[in-house]
């Protein structure tokens, strides 16, 4: 089966560590399946949990989220590998993106970008020896008002002179900011939670009918003369 | 520390009315709290109305204000959802936050600063379309919107706002924070959807499966873009009139757009539409400024990275979307770059070429394979090794992605085009195309060009003479 070979190549590089979801992650896994019509729709959410936990998406990670969802870990490696944020490897601490296109570009985005290659002694698309910063070159990230701008694990900074993005990278390197960053994974801090008294209608589409609210406002509501 | 934290700037000319960005100043505007006590009517009051009305009449109401969707295409809202088959259940509605069009900044906004207005949007579509469940899709790299948004949907849920009994009617509707994962051709709604189900985010082929009549899990579903439902509580506050007070007849209301680039006040701004021309926007006070430095204006992109460029010629046109699509380009996400006389236009160029080439989703050759070679042979280009039929070979490539003359003519069957984003793709080529017959090509030719020359456009020439 394709979820025992992955498994076996994990514990492989990984020297045996089982990467599976904790027994807190795994509840919270649960809940978060359950807020969709179907688990499957859950995957990307589950695989970013895994790579909450461990940095990066490991392979026992994606078995376990194929079990909790119910396809082959093939099937979740399928969809995972589409995505840009899914690091099948392990990262820096953190993972700094600076955008180079193109409102970003005309202000000097592609000058940062060599800065920090410099600056660091790598490429980018690699991570500094000591394991802190891995490098990345990104596409727009919805902040081009204030170009050039980059991401430390998604969080913004923008507007970077040459010395303010010299003093962001002494502060990575150092860990002067680790309380400010979370580690490489870590999205949002704040989790939708649906208390069960409050969950309105939440089921698979198969056995959906029209709300009754809806079909009963309609009829009781629609003025004569009113669009029907 | 000397870097700070992305900030924005923002705001709108006097008298402009503030549809959608009235609460980007208020440092509490994303709470409940907050909320309800800011604007000149009460949060969810809008909810309200609207409960008082007839899911249809909500349609109807959003129809009569021509509420056009913002996220690109610039259709019609209450006419998509009137688009839903009768009888078929479940509906869904989903709310695309995936933001990722080159250029484009309001709707990370709308969802950081007013992630409530959003949710009282949300409600508001469901309620007039029968919804079973609302998904609220952010894209993956905004973490702080990701927080914004659980934190407000989970006040909302306390405060019976959202869920079962909704202000203590009958009318229940669950609203589902989804995130994505980084992958632009996810913000195209067949992509979103097969990406909410967990797939590969490859969009889906139209016809037969436009979302409205079989999207997610094959059910009918409305797709709308963050900003067209932030407009919706402030259009049932204040009414259709009001509403069609602002704006023209056929693009009423204000729309967000982001100047990005060379101006002197980069921004995001609320503009009445289709009144506000390139020209306001560069140079006025309320906006953009100038440009920096005093520098002269050489181009700018007037709606996101998929749209062809524009030149000074055409600073004095409004932003409405069927003056900007009669000359050729689109108003698209309302995103407008502008560029300088110091830009090197086809280092620029290639950027967005090889974005594009970068985020193919690879389900059609053309498109995956095309926008590498146009990639390669701007590069090529740019590093002094362009050939003169090079610039028949960009035009050649780029027509096998996108047939026939841009804009393509309205009823012209788009040849072999499958994906509904692949008209985009070799947009920044064609521009390449274009500009080069009228003055990269000259650069090639002869030394007539009145273009500054740059170290690249050196290099084309010196090339070409050879
Ligand atoms: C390649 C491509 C990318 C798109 N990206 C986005 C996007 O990031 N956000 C968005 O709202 N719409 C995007 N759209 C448009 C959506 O497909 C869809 O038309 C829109 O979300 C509908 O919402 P509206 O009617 O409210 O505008 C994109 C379309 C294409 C073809
Ligand atoms: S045109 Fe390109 S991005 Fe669109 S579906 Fe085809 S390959 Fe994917
Ligand atoms: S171009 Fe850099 S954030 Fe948009």
């Amino acid at each position: 089966m394709a979820a025992h070979s992955l498994l076996s190549r994990d514990r492989a590089e990984a020297g045996s560590i089982v990467s599976r979801f904790s027994p807190e992650n795994e509840a919270l896994a649960r809940e978060i399946i359950a807020r969709y019509p179907r688990p499957k729709s859950a995957i990307i959410p589950l695989c970013h949990l895994v790579q909450e936990e461990h940095g990066y998406l490991t392979d026992d990670g994606m078995a376990h989220v194929a079990e909790l969802v119910g396809v082959t870990a093939a099937q979740v490696q399928g969809t995972a590998s589409f995505y840009e944020m899914f690091k099948r490897h392990e990262t820096g601490r953190y993972v700094l993106g600076i955008c180079t296109n193109i409102s970003c570009l005309v202000l000097g985005g592609a000058e940062l970008l060599a800065r920090a290659e410099e600056r660091l002694g790598i490429r980018s698309g690699s991570t500094t020896a000591d394991g802190r910063i891995t490098l990345e070159d990104t596409e727009c990230l919805a902040a081009c008002t204030d170009a050039p701008m980059c991401q430390v694990n998604y969080r913004y900074f923008g507007g970077l002179s040459d010395s303010d993005f010299d003093e962001l990278l002494d502060d990575l390197a150092s860990g002067a900011i680790d309380e400010v960053v979370p580690p490489h994974g870590t999205l949002a801090r704040v989790r939708q939670h649906i208390p069960d008294d409050r969950v309105a209608n939440i089921g698979p589409p198969e056995v959906q009918v029209a709300p009754e609210w809806f079909t009963r406002r309609e009829a009781e509501m629609a003025a004569p003369e009113g669009e029907g | 520390m000397g870097y700070r934290d992305h900030h924005s700037v923002f705001g709108a000319a006097e008298g402009t009315p503030l549809v959608v960005s009235s609460r980007f100043g208020a440092p509490d505007g994303h709470t409940l709290d907050g909320y309800k006590a800011s604007g000149s009517y009460d949060g969810y009051q809008a909810l309200d109305r609207v409960l008082g009305m007839a899911p249809s009449k909500v349609v109807a109401t959003v129809r009569d204000a021509s509420l056009l969707g913002r996220g690109g295409a610039g259709f019609p809202a209450g006419v998509k959802w009137g688009f839903m088959p009768p009888d078929v259940q479940p509906r869904y509605i989903v709310v695309n936050g995936d933001e990722s069009e080159p250029g484009t900044y309001k709707d990370r906004l709308l969802m950081e600063r007013d992630p409530h207005q959003l949710i009282e949007g949300c409600l508001i579509a469901a309620y007039a379309v029968g919804a079973s469940q609302v998904f609220l899709y952010v894209r993956g790299e905004m973490a702080h919107a990701q927080e914004r948004i659980a934190a407000a949907l989970n006040e909302a849920y306390a405060a019976g706002l959202v869920g079962r009994n909704i202000a203590g009617t009958d009318f229940s509707v669950d609203i589902v924070m989804a995130w994505g994962a980084g992958a632009y051709i996810v913000g195209e709604e067949t992509a979103l959807i097969e990406s909410l189900e967990g797939e590969r985010g490859m969009p889906r082929l139209k016809p037969p499966y436009f979302p409205a009549a079989k999207g997610l899990y094959m059910a009918p579903t409305i797709v709308n873009n963050v900003e067209t439902l932030s407009n919706l509580p402030w259009l049932f506050n204040h009414g259709v009139e009001e509403y069609l007070k602002t704006g023209t007849e056929a693009s009423p209301g204000t729309r967000l757009i982001a100047l990005s680039g060379h101006v002197n006040r980069p921004g995001v701004y609320e503009i009445p539409q289709g009144t506000t021309t390139f020209e306001d926007l560069f140079y006025g006070d309320d906006y953009g400024q100038g440009i920096r430095d005093g520098n002269e204006l050489k181009m700018f992109i007037p709606g996101g990275g998929s749209a062809p460029w524009f030149y000074p010629e055409q600073v004095g046109m409004a932003l409405e979307g069927k003056v900007v699509g009669g000359a050729g380009s689109m108003l698209g996400s309302g995103a407008v770059v502008v560029m300088d006389d110091t830009t090197d236009a086809v280092a620029a160029c290639l950027r967005l070429v090889r974005f594009y080439a970068r985020e193919s989703c690879g389900k059609c050759t053309p498109c995956r394979e095309g926008t590498t070679w146009l990639e390669r042979i701007l590069r090529r280009i740019i590093d002094g090794h362009g050939r003169p039929e090079d610039l028949g070979l960009l035009e050649s490539v780029g027509d096998n992605i996108s047939p026939g003359p841009y804009p393509t003519p309205p009823g012209r069957p788009r040849g072999s085009r499958r994906s509904p984003s692949r008209p985009s793709r070799p947009r920044s080529a064609r521009w390449a195309r274009r500009r080069w017959r009228r003055s990269p090509r000259r650069c090639v030719a002869s030394d007539r060009s009145s273009m500054p020359t740059s170290p690249t456009r050196r290099r084309i020439r010196s090339r070409g003479r050879r």
